[in-house]
């Protein structure tokens, strides 16, 4: 009997050894295992054994060899699995080099870029983002800002002057805005201090393009009007920015200057590691009369301003040799940042 | 303005021009005084090594036609030989030698090689060897009394100076002149102020050029002093030099007294012979419109009666007041006389002259930004002081004319400076008694005690007027960089408005769909627009650089179709751009209808698209609006556009661009379109999505399809199912839209995927077959036909 279940267990693990996929071994374990196996049939030779231990010797080798043949019927199904797996993952290959790139992402514009950074900057310092309409009046544009009828840091700003005539209303007092300051007089008019404000915005000049200006270009103007606000929080304020903008290790300084709506007065200039200056932008305390233009009395409050370009930083950021290119509109320049 | 260091060095010890340590402390210290300085150049340099020579005599080889031996001396009693290629010196001439071993400025080291085996024991030089100037044309020669042997440079007055351009700042017009530099630099750096004093000239007999001011307010103050003994020749060396330095060809004792006087003390002068001067005075007033005048440039020009002219006695107009002299009235060199006009001009008259005849000069500078009103005196006794050292014989006559009229500023101006003011400025604890320490040397003088002091503007700032005026000053000569850094606490919370936060995120929507954004020229020619399709009024720009960009834009789309064809024609199709900018509409406000609008351009694209654009953005941001296909805008397809209504409002528009548009802007492509007014598409905040529950239930899906005629708009279709679907749809696609043999013509089938799914349960195949019902009825309803 034992030898019939030997015979019976190897003849089942010779077949199993030989199956060739998954489903092959589904079949068989019904055959080998089953109830129609031929170990299972040896059970019945069970009741013709005489002695108690005979007949409990070969039922354990029954069970001995059943449980061998499921253990090698699992193992077989597993090592078909994992063959087959390899096999379908080494069919999957690819060179992944194989492809061509199709740009599928938009790109934002250079400007839209540095505005966008300046202006999360500047909220990290706790300022507030204004805008304004890039057709002023010459109130706004001018007067309000220190520079009355007449006054000769008028024509250094090359204005455009259009032919819109509000009701009632001189012609030529309309025009494209030449800097950002108006922010600055309708902010202070329609709100109270404290203020701090920063305005991005495009302006606009009779300027022939060349490489370094063009006619319609961009810049970012900073307003504070506080008590107790200095020429120092100035200083501060610019060496902040400079330090949050460019790295740690650049600084800052106030150079004086004139402009009629500040003073004192100040250029600024941000020095490179290497000691090197740029000269970025105006700034200054707010004069008294335009504190007073913007509705404010500059007895109680004082405040300080500063603007600069922000073209030139994305031209300078990206090394863009001509800021013509970054009008261009030309789609090989654009996907290019 | 060049600023020459050993010039300034007579008004103060500033430093040694020859020492680049002290040149750059100069140069600091002006910085940060505001006087910008724009470059420095080293002058004087001299090539080490080159020395006077004569020639003793000249020779000519046979065979070298382009060259001649030259036997020179260099006062060592042996004579040289060299080759030489110029032919400009006699024997005995003084002629620079480079001597064996120079290094000249261009990297070549002279050496003894000569030519046909004949050694060269040296170089004549060429002023443009010597870097003297561009001419080299022959050898420089030397003054004939220069000692033999001593360094060129000793011979012609060489020394190694510093050449400052400063930058002039509109509200600082002393510094246009030497002294007004001197004056903001010393107490700078420490070092005491020289001004000039010039002597009082002695008083010779009477003698006048009567003066009539006929426009004083153009001319507040002329004053004329004749001076006789003058004798017209050339200048001391010393001040041809400076001059020259400064830019300025010498011509003469008497015309460069003139520049000296105006680049000293920033006094603009001019110098007539009296005897030559019709009638023997001025007459100061406005040209007559079309009058003439030849201008000292030689150019004919022709004034307006806003132009002011200095006129002659018998009012012939012999210059243009503050700006140039006539041509005919220059002095001669038989001049032995002059009339010489000090004067002050109307800064504002003046720079309406230049502006409008595009006339500039040293003086019309100096005017337009303010001379000292009160400056004269002083500038009239240097000028005879100066013009003494060429003539001895000078006289100065009495009865000079000082014209005035009430249009002349006031001599004396104060300002009240209270010191708490400069301190909440500036930030600074300062004290009242620091005040004239700091504003006594450049001429601000303080007087008074207490905590408010009065301070005495100087006639040279006419830019200072006010206290804050007083306080910038104060600042300057305390340090900016002295004021210290602090930031201040912002008591605002920094942080996008809803408006900003929402335009930023549309940017973001757009980008990922694959739009690129574009910025074009909001300035268009005057019939863009309409070729654009583009109906309305437009504003012009009055004063246009060119009449290509002389209208403001009163939409976007002309620039993104330029835009288009301009990559078209760069092989670059397809392109998808967007553009968020202002359009300026006109209205009738103070300002015009401008608004902030959203375009986006899909080139090579239908319709379809635009709208797929504009669902994801319209979601993205919260809002939405309705598809008019009944109104399409102009410029647009006619039947593949709509407007996007908010009530009765448009908002924008969506579709494709009109072809006879597409023809005119040269775009090959189709374009598919959407623009929004972005000002009223975000005026109203959005409100946050809310949460619908997904169900834990399996779903079914129910397709049908519709057989519905062309002129039927499948939102409709639409509309009627999820009427009759009820709440069981959560999910309804259009899967199919087939026109073709299998359905009537003008028709189309619409298939649906309608996926049903119920929060509470699993669905049954009655629940199915009920909204199938349901969905019938409904479309049935609307004439549409549910195919089987």
């Amino acid at each position: 009997m034992i030898n019939e279940i030997e015979a019976a267990r190897n003849a089942a693990l010779a077949e199993i050894a030989a199956l060739g996929d998954v489903e092959a071994v589904s079949t068989a374990t019904a055959r080998l295992t089953g109830k129609k196996s031929a170990l299972s049939g040896l059970k019945k030779g069970l009741g013709a054994l005489e002695s108690i231990d005979d007949k409990k010797a070969a039922g354990q080798a029954i069970n001995a060899a059943l449980a061998a043949v499921n253990t090698a019927l699992d193992d077989r199904r597993a090592e078909l699995n994992a063959a087959a797996l390899a096999d379908r993952v080494e069919h999957e290959r690819l060179d992944l080099t194989e492809f061509v790139a199709a740009p599928t992402r938009g790109h934002a514009h250079l400007v839209t870029q540095a505005w966008e950074r300046l202006e999360d900057l500047f909220i990290g310092l706790g300022f507030q983002i204004a805008e304004g309409p890039e057709v002023e009046t010459d109130w706004h544009n001018f007067e309000a800002l220190n520079m009355g009828e007449g006054h000769p840091a008028r024509g250094e700003f090359d204005t455009l002057f259009l032919d819109y005539a509000p009701p009632g209303g001189q012609p030529g007092s309309t025009l494209l805005r030449t800097h950002t300051s108006p922010v600055q007089i309708r902010t202070m008019l329609a709100g109270k201090p404290p203020i701090y404000i920063v305005a991005p915005g495009r302006v606009f000049r009779r300027d022939t393009a060349d490489a370094t200006h063009m006619p319609v270009f961009h810049q970012i103007e900073g307003l504070v009007v506080d008590r107790h606000i200095t020429m120092a929080d100035l200083a501060g304020t610019i060496e902040a920015f400079t330090k949050a903008f460019f790295g740690s290790e650049f600084t800052s300084r106030l150079r004086p200057y004139h402009f009629p709506f500040t003073e004192p007065s100040a250029e600024f200039d941000i020095q490179r590691p290497d000691g090197s200056w740029i000269e970025l932008g105006g700034c200054g305390m707010v004069h008294p009369d335009v504190l007073r233009a913007g509705g404010i009395d500059p007895e109680e409050w004082s405040g300080f301003a500063f603007g600069f370009g922000i073209d030139r930083m994305a031209k300078e950021r990206h090394g863009v040799d001509d800021l013509r290119e970054m009008f261009s509109n030309d789609i090989r320049f654009l996907e290019q940042f | 303005m060049d600023v020459l260091l050993s010039w300034l060095n007579d008004y103060g010890d500033f430093g040694d021009p020859a020492d680049p340590a002290a040149v750059a402390r100069v140069c600091d210290a002006l910085t940060s005084l505001g006087v910008e300085v724009a470059s420095v150049d080293v002058v004087g340099q001299t090539v080490d090594g080159v020395v006077a020579a004569r020639v003793l005599r000249l020779e000519q080889h046979p065979d070298a036609a382009k060259v001649q031996r030259v036997y020179v001396d260099a006062g060592d009693g042996a004579e040289r030989h060299v080759w030489c290629g110029a032919f400009n010196m006699a024997v005995g001439d003084i002629v620079p030698l480079a001597t064996l071993g120079t290094e000249m400025p261009n990297g070549m080291t002279i050496e003894r090689r000569g030519i046909l085996g004949i050694d060269s024991e040296g170089m004549l030089c060429s002023a443009s060897e010597l870097g003297l100037g561009d001419d080299h044309s022959g050898i420089h020669l030397l003054p004939s009394d220069t000692p033999l042997g001593v360094p060129y440079g000793d011979a012609l007055g060489l020394t190694l100076d510093a050449l400052i351009d400063v930058e002039v700042i509109r509200n600082r017009p002393d510094t246009l002149g030497y002294v007004g530099i001197a004056r903001d630099l010393a107490p700078a750096l420490g070092v005491e102020f020289r001004p000039p004093i010039p002597p009082t000239p002695p008083a010779g007999e009477s003698l006048s050029a009567p003066v009539e001011l006929v426009d004083g307010d153009r001319c507040p103050r002329f004053t004329s002093t004749v001076i006789s003994g003058v004798v017209v020749a050339p200048s001391a060396d010393w001040m041809a030099r400076r001059l020259l330095a400064a830019g300025m060809r010498p011509i003469s004792n008497v015309v460069d007294v003139s520049n000296y006087v105006m680049l000293e003390l920033n006094q603009p002068n001019h110098a007539y012979d009296l005897d030559a001067l019709g009638g023997g005075g001025f007459r100061v007033r406005l040209a007559a419109d079309g009058e003439t005048l030849t201008t000292l440039d030689g150019e004919q020009r022709t004034f307006t009666h806003d132009d002011l002219f200095i006129c002659d006695g018998d009012d012939v107009p012999i210059g243009v007041g503050g700006v140039m002299g006539g041509l005919d009235s220059e002095i001669s060199e038989s001049t032995t006389t002059v009339a010489l006009e000090m004067a002050w001009f109307d800064p504002y008259g003046v720079a309406r002259t230049v502006t409008r005849a595009n006339l500039r000069s040293e003086a019309s500078t100096r005017f337009e930004r303010g001379v000292d009103p009160y400056g004269m005196p002083l500038a009239i006794a240097r000028f005879a002081e100066l013009l003494a050292e060429t003539c001895p014989d000078l006289v100065v006559h009495d009865g000079a004319v000082d014209a005035r009229t009430e249009h002349l500023p006031p001599e004396q101006r104060h300002t009240e400076v209270r010191i708490s003011a400069v301190n909440r400025v500036l930030g600074t604890s300062l004290a009242a008694d620091d005040l004239p320490g700091l504003l006594d040397p450049i001429g601000y003088t303080v007087t008074g005690s207490g905590d408010t002091r009065t301070v005495a503007l100087p006639s040279w700032r006419p830019d200072s007027s006010g206290e804050i005026d007083v306080v910038e000053e104060v600042a300057r000569h305390y340090g900016y960089a002295n004021l210290g850094k602090r930031v201040p606490q912002s008591v605002v919370h920094g942080s996008l408005t809803d408006h900003q936060q929402r335009r930023r995120l549309a940017r973001q929507v757009l980008l990922g769909l694959g739009i690129s954004e574009a910025m074009p020229n909001p300035f268009l020619a005057p019939d863009t627009q309409q070729r654009a399709g583009i109906p309305g009024e437009v504003i012009s720009i009055t004063n246009p650089l060119v009449a290509e960009e002389s209208v403001l834009r009163t939409s976007l789309r002309p620039g993104l179709l330029k835009a288009i064809a301009f990559n078209e024609s760069h092989r670059r199709a397809g392109v998808a751009l967007f553009e968020v900018g202002h359009v300026y509409p006109p209205g009738d406000g103070e300002l015009p209808d401008e608004f902030e609008s959203l375009t986006v351009v899909l080139a090579g694209r239908e319709a379809p698209a635009a709208i797929a654009v504009w669902r994801e953005l319209a979601a993205a941001l919260g809002v939405g609006a309705r598809i008019d296909q009944s109104r399409v805008a102009a410029g647009l397809h006619s039947t593949r556009s709509a407007t996007l209504q908010v009530g009765k409002d448009a908002i924008g528009a969506v579709g494709e661009i009109a072809p006879e548009v597409l023809a005119a802007f040269d775009v090959e492509e189709r374009v598919a379109i959407l623009e929004v007014d972005l000002d009223r598409l975000l005026a109203r905040p959005a409100k946050p999505s809310q949460w619908k529950p997904t169900s834990r239930y399996p779903s079914s899906d129910l397709d049908l399809a519709f057989v519905v005629g062309d002129e039927f708009s499948a939102e409709r279709v639409e509309k009627a199912i999820r009427q009759g679907a009820g709440k069981l749809l959560v999910e309804l696609t259009l899967f199919d839209a087939y026109r073709g043999d299998r359905v009537p013509p003008q028709t189309r089938s619409l298939a649906y995927r309608l996926r049903l799914q119920a929060a509470d349960r699993n669905l049954t195949d009655g629940d199915v077959a009920d909204v199938r019902r349901s969905v019938e009825t409904v479309t049935t309803k609307l004439g549409v036909e549910l195919r089987s």
